[in-house]
């Protein structure tokens, strides 16, 4: 394997169409340990990690843009960042120990593709854009839009993930990631839950956005849970109804971490948790930190 | 906090029992330490082992051809190389041990080592280790002990008749042998009995799970001898084995213990050692050979996972059934030996068959065998306390072992602590806190008969009256600082002045295996034995110098004293300054078989909150009381301790091996094969118990083991407090606790 | 196979050699460098026995290339101490117990000091998981987190900054 370390965009980008057998990294924390498993070797590797532009982190009017190959410690350790996406942060932080904190990133997260990425609910929740460059210029899709299923994303070949754009939620929001694991940390989430709740005049779900990890080919929002909960108040009824919407929205598998039974029951359990975090850290009364 | 027995009698010593810094503790928190894999050598080349793909398959052709002319690589080997042990007509253990070590006409687990490589570069070793081609013709495997004693099961070895069965099978099975205990009359203990309670449980394979993958150097590139570098419990058991695998006499190879990552019990069989060896002869180059995290998994011995079935405490009736991996020698016979140890039941039949399977050949894991088995009968008692309305101490308590008792293996208990753990516990701030509100309280005790054995120390004193300890115990827990406190009391002579030595295989006699809980006992007797011999000769000396009798001088406090106190003391910097007038070097070696090891005994309390919504357990509290017999060292009696109750914590909760369909493993990393992390654990308080053994000087029992017998049993029993979900299949993942919790909630 | 030069900063001195690219910076570390005291227990970032600090920030060395390395400051386990005088962790770990193999003890040294740095007080269960990324298989972590938390007592006590 041969290593460039490009310092623009417009260099990654040329050296991803010249070369076919490249790939980018960020932080290898995955890549890594694909290869020492048998995955073939890229010719090349194309280290994102010296372009600025795909390691900064700057609040805009909008809210915020993430550079894709920015470390996770860097989102967590930023206060502003923590404070006004605590679940979005705290999805980030549980991206593996101190050491792979420190080298993941949200693009490598979400390139992977792994149904149980530890920040993908918590962008779908908070409805996160990709910049995606490649040789045709940039776009910006959602990032709903970029996992397609275990191990495959949309992206084309040449293409990478810039950056991410994260919108401020509006007054009264707030969201929390929560995921089920075996141990406490160094766990792949055998389940993980994103909820983003808006809070009414009146304390009532405004609106709610809800997504599942782990528990399908790849993580996604849950409509019937969030159909369940808008408009109506937050209690031990509306919350019961998301844990049953999400257990049937389930499509897990059966495989060293969990069983298909025991994601679909947990899935129910950790969107109704994680909603209640979100509407309480909305209504400024949480008393709790997510899962860690 | 220590619970000493006799405090009128328990002398006050000045070095035993205190806490200085370990001598090699300074190399090891600056990365000076070196363990196998960070010794290089001179001209030193890299290995790599092939290994199968498949749990069980019968070697067809194996083409060596593209690997051998690869880039950079020196020398390629299979099975032909080796010597054939069973044309020689070997013992057929050796034999068994040669095909463990690489695959002759068959492999018998995924990971199974089939050729070797060695190359200018590990990379290139790898590379041409992979190019190497075997042809398999695969065969059905059995992965478990239910598979393995199935009707028309596949048979590993085609000449393995069950041992110790009557009448003798007439055909080939995988059972390869029938251990019994037993005494008194079943069907009289059981009549006699209130309650009975039978159950079924099983257990999964676990790794030892040591962070240092296994790594050997060797070089046999010098006139006929071989040198050998590596991380091992038992440098004398390897070399010995690696000389019968690649035909030479023992003597002919010197071992070099490495520094040691980890071992309990995993380190004291060979892996890579004979091939190392091996491709080194054919290189004529040193080879070292490096095992990664993964091949440690695929190849490396776990325990034995387990089916058993267990009665009530008047009488116990057990069947069990352990896996050995793919050759026999699974630790079924230690498990029948301890199942009951820790009581004194009058009736008892406890047979355990040890099976071979499709799985890599199991080694030991500290205090091999009990874990298992207390797991079933510790969790049995605590049903049996509800039952019967009775606090769980006190229902053991009523049953404990005492001096005077027969053990259920043989012999007659002389002093021993099992009653004095319980009461620690009873006692303790722990057990008279209430319960947590939201949690289960367990508690368990465990048993292991903690070993003696061959041991050898060779005391020298140098000329500035510091002193040499010269012994043959690779230091997995910080035995040196023990050795070292032993001689500082022996001798009178401050701790700083004394360093421990672990020699080569030259340089020092004979030893056992460090393990066993033996090493503080047995070496520790031999460095204390040693010491009385040049304190006698130091007396010699004083009393040469003074010209008077042998019996006017006293060693005391580090110096020769006149009886009357006429003469000036001579200090052993004084008398080794003048050795070679007072009849030369001052050296004294002294070797035994040590005997007289003390029973090791561990009560454990536990306090757990389960998260019945997902099954996660949390550990809340933990309390541990283990007889020690004497501290040495309390803080690495501790240390081992707190490191046996958090292994057994993994066991109980989340380890296990995963296997797919085909036979292979789901899980060969730590990602996947989940041991506890800093997070997952609260501080594990320690009492130690001094009941001291009377066999030893200082009283000493091995501690290393039987911390890791309760925990399992602790656990399930708090579990099925906190829950009323009693769990008989380990581990007790949240999976399979929340698949108990519906259960629960469907029948009420 | 490429091997390509490498220059960085390493305990303190600059430091030049050459490594293949697609080399973890662990191997160069061990092989090029012969910095053995990162260990490898795994090499896919599970165990976090090779922890390095990289600009002051720990990571686990086998996770990364050892190109990436270029012009960054390495700190590994041998510059812990400075010119003989132990590191506070490092004194505590010894007078603690807090090793018993020794085996995992220089990646639990730099994950620890990349910790006090950031956070010189913490909380037990701070520590715990900041320390969750180090398996420990020998000592069950009491030690190695009392030690930690003595560490910290004593850095705290040496700059007068009580918490």
């Amino acid at each position: 394997m041969d290593y460039l370390a490009p310092t623009t965009v417009e260099e990654a980008v040329g050296a991803l169409a010249e070369e076919p057998e490249a790939r980018v990294f960020a932080g290898a924390t995955d890549l890594i340990p694909q290869i020492r498993a048998g995955r073939p070797e890229p010719g090349l590797l194309i280290d994102l990690k010296r372009i600025d532009r795909c390691t900064s982190v700057t609040e805009t009017e909008a809210g915020w843009v993430v550079g894709a190959a920015t470390p996770t410690s860097r989102l967590t350790e930023n206060d502003e960042f923590s404070t006004s996406m605590p679940g979005l942060s705290e999805a980030a932080g549980l991206i593996g120990s101190d050491q792979i904190q420190n080298r993941s990133s949200l693009g490598g997260n979400l390139c992977n593709a792994s149904p149980a990425a530890d920040s993908v609910p918590a962008m779908l929740v908070n409805d996160v854009r990709a910049v995606v460059a490649g040789s045709g210029g940039t776009r910006t899709v959602p990032v709903g839009e970029i996992t397609t299923g275990p191990g495959s994303t949309s992206l084309a070949d040449g293409e990478f993930i810039v950056e991410f754009e994260i919108d401020r939620p509006p007054a009264n929001t707030s969201d929390a990631y929560l995921r089920m694991i075996p141990r406490t940390e160094m766990d792949i989430a055998v389940v993980g839950a994103g909820a983003r709740i808006t809070l009414d005049a009146d304390g009532n779900c405004a609106s709610a956005r809800i997504a599942l990890g782990a528990v399908a080919p790849t993580a996604r929002r849950v409509p019937d849970a969030e159909a369940a909960l808008e408009g109506r108040p937050i209690d031990d009824d509306t919350l019961a109804a998301v844990a049953a919407a999400a257990s049937a929205a389930c499509n897990p598998i059966d495989d060293k971490r969990g069983t298909i039974e025991y994601r679909k029951q947990v899935a129910g359990v950790l969107a109704k948790r994680a909603v209640k975090l979100a509407a309480e850290r909305a209504a400024g009364t949480a008393t709790t930190n997510g899962g860690h | 906090m220590t619970v000493t027995d006799d405090p009128t009698t328990n002398p006050g010593y000045k070095w035993v029992g205190t806490r200085p810094i370990r001598p090699d503790g300074l190399d090891k928190v600056t990365g000076k330490a070196q363990f196998s894999a960070d010794l290089v050598l001179p001209n030193m080349i890299e290995g790599a082992v092939a290994r199968s793909p498949h749990a069980h398959a019968r070697i067809v052709s194996i083409d060596t051809s593209v690997a051998e002319a690869m880039p950079g690589v020196q020398a390629v080997i299979t099975g032909a190389d080796f010597p054939d042990l069973a044309e020689a007509g070997a013992p057929a253990a050796d034999v068994r041990e040669s095909k463990k070590i690489i695959a002759r006409d068959k492999v018998l687990f995924e990971g199974h080592p089939v050729a070797a490589v060695a190359a200018t570069t590990r990379q290139e070793a790898q590379k041409a280790a992979a190019a190497i081609v075997v042809e398999y013709e695969v065969l059905p495997h059995a992965l478990t002990v239910s598979e393995a004693m199935a009707e028309g099961a596949p048979v590993l070895h085609d000449d393995l008749i069950t041992a110790n069965v009557e009448p003798t099978p007439e055909t080939a099975s995988n059972v390869a042998s029938r251990a019994v205990q037993q005494r008194g009359d079943l069907d009289e203990g059981f009549a006699a009995a209130d309650v009975v309670l039978e159950h079924r449980y099983t257990t999964k394979p676990v790794h030892q799970g040591y962070i240092e993958p296994h790594a050997a150097v060797a070089d046999a590139s010098q006139n006929g001898r071989v040198n050998l570098w590596f991380s091992s419990q038992s440098p004398f058991d390897i070399r010995a084995t690696t000389a019968k695998l690649i035909g030479c006499s023992p003597s002919r190879i010197k071992v070099t213990p490495a520094e040691i990552g980890g071992g309990f019990g995993g380190k004291t069989v060979a892996y890579v050692e004979p091939i190392a060896a091996m491709l080194s002869r054919k290189a004529n180059r040193p080879v070292r050979v490096v095992m990664d995290r993964h091949e440690v998994f695929l190849a490396t011995g776990p325990t034995s996972g387990s089916v058993t079935n267990d009665g009530k405490i008047t009488a116990a009736d057990i069947w069990m059934a352990f896996e050995a991996g793919a050759f026999p020698g699974s630790p079924v016979g230690a498990a029948a030996m301890t199942a009951i140890a820790c009581y004194d039941v009058p009736n008892f039949f406890i047979e355990g068959f040890d099976v071979v399977v499709n799985k890599p050949k199991v080694a030991a894991y500290r205090a091999p065998g009990a874990p298992i088995i207390a797991f079933g009968v510790e969790g049995l008692l605590d049903e049996l306390a509800r039952a019967i309305d009775m606090d769980p101490i006190e229902l053991r308590l009523a049953n404990a072992a005492e001096e005077g008792v027969q053990a259920p293996y043989g012999p007659v208990h002389p002093r021993i602590g099992m009653v004095e753990t319980l009461e620690a516990i009873r006692d303790s701030d722990h057990y008279r806190s209430p319960v947590p509100e939201g949690c289960g309280r367990g508690v368990a005790s465990g048993f292991w008969f903690n070993i003696g054995g061959n041991s050898v120390a060779t005391v020298n004193v140098h000329e500035d009256g510091n002193v040499s300890v010269i012994y043959g115990s690779p230091d997995i827990g910080g035995s040196r600082a023990s050795m070292a406190l032993f001689a500082a009391e022996e001798l009178g002579i401050d701790v700083e002045r004394v360093t421990p030595h672990i020699a080569d295989t030259d340089t020092i006699g004979h030893t056992d295996v460090t393990g066993g809980s033996r090493v503080t006992l047995s070496a520790g007797k031999v460095v204390v034995e040693a010491c009385r011999m040049i304190k006698d000769d130091l007396r010699r000396r004083a009393a040469k110098t003074w010209d008077c009798d042998l019996d006017e001088v006293d060693w005391v406090d580090g110096q020769a004293q006149h009886v009357s106190g006429t003469e000036s003391p001579l200090s052993l910097a004084a008398l080794a300054g003048k050795a070679g007038r007072t009849g030369g070097p001052i050296s004294a070696t002294y070797t035994e078989n040590v005997r007289g090891a003390g029973a090791g005994f561990s009560t454990q309390l536990v306090d757990v909150r389960v998260d019945e919504e997902t099954g996660q357990t949390e550990i809340v509290r933990y309390t541990t009381a283990q007889d020690a017999g004497k501290a040495i060292h309390p803080s690495y009696v501790e240390g081992q301790m707190q490191g046996g109750v958090v292994q057994g914590i993994g066991w109980a909760l989340n380890e296990e091996y995963i296997h797919r369909a085909d036979g292979t493993l789901d899980n060969p990393g730590f990602l996947d094969y989940r041991i506890p992390v800093a997070s997952d654990l609260p501080m594990i308080e320690t009492i130690v118990v001094e009941v001291p053994n009377p066999n030893h000087p200082y009283g000493v029992r091995g501690v290393g083991e039987v911390g890791i017998v309760p925990p399992m049993a602790a656990i399930a029993n708090a579990i099925d407090r906190s829950t009323e979900c009693r769990l008989h299949d380990l581990p007790m993942s949240p999976v399979r606790l929340l698949s108990a919790i519906n259960d629960r909630d469907a029948r009420d | 196979m490429t091997r390509v030069p490498v220059s960085c900063t390493i305990n303190g001195h600059e430091e030049a050699f050459l490594a293949e690219s697609g080399e973890s910076l662990l191997n160069a570390l061990r092989d090029e460098v012969g910095l053995t005291g990162v260990k490898e227990g795994c090499g896919t970032g599970d165990c976090g026995a090779c922890s390095i600090l990289v600009d002051g920030r720990v990571t686990c060395a086998c996770l990364i290339f050892a190109p990436e390395a270029e012009g960054h400051e390495l700190t590994t386990i041998e510059g812990l101490a400075d010119a003989g005088h132990l590191h506070p962790l490092q004194q505590c770990f010894l007078e603690g117990a807090a090793l018993q193999c020794g085996v995992c003890t220089p990646g639990f040294l730099l994950a620890a000091k990349a910790l006090l740095d950031k956070n010189p007080h913490p909380t037990e269960t701070e520590v715990r998981y900041a320390l969750a990324g180090n398996l420990c298989r020998c000592t069950g972590y009491d030690k190695i987190i009392r030690a930690v938390l003595d560490a910290a007592a004593d850095m705290a006590a040496a700059t007068g900054d009580a918490a």
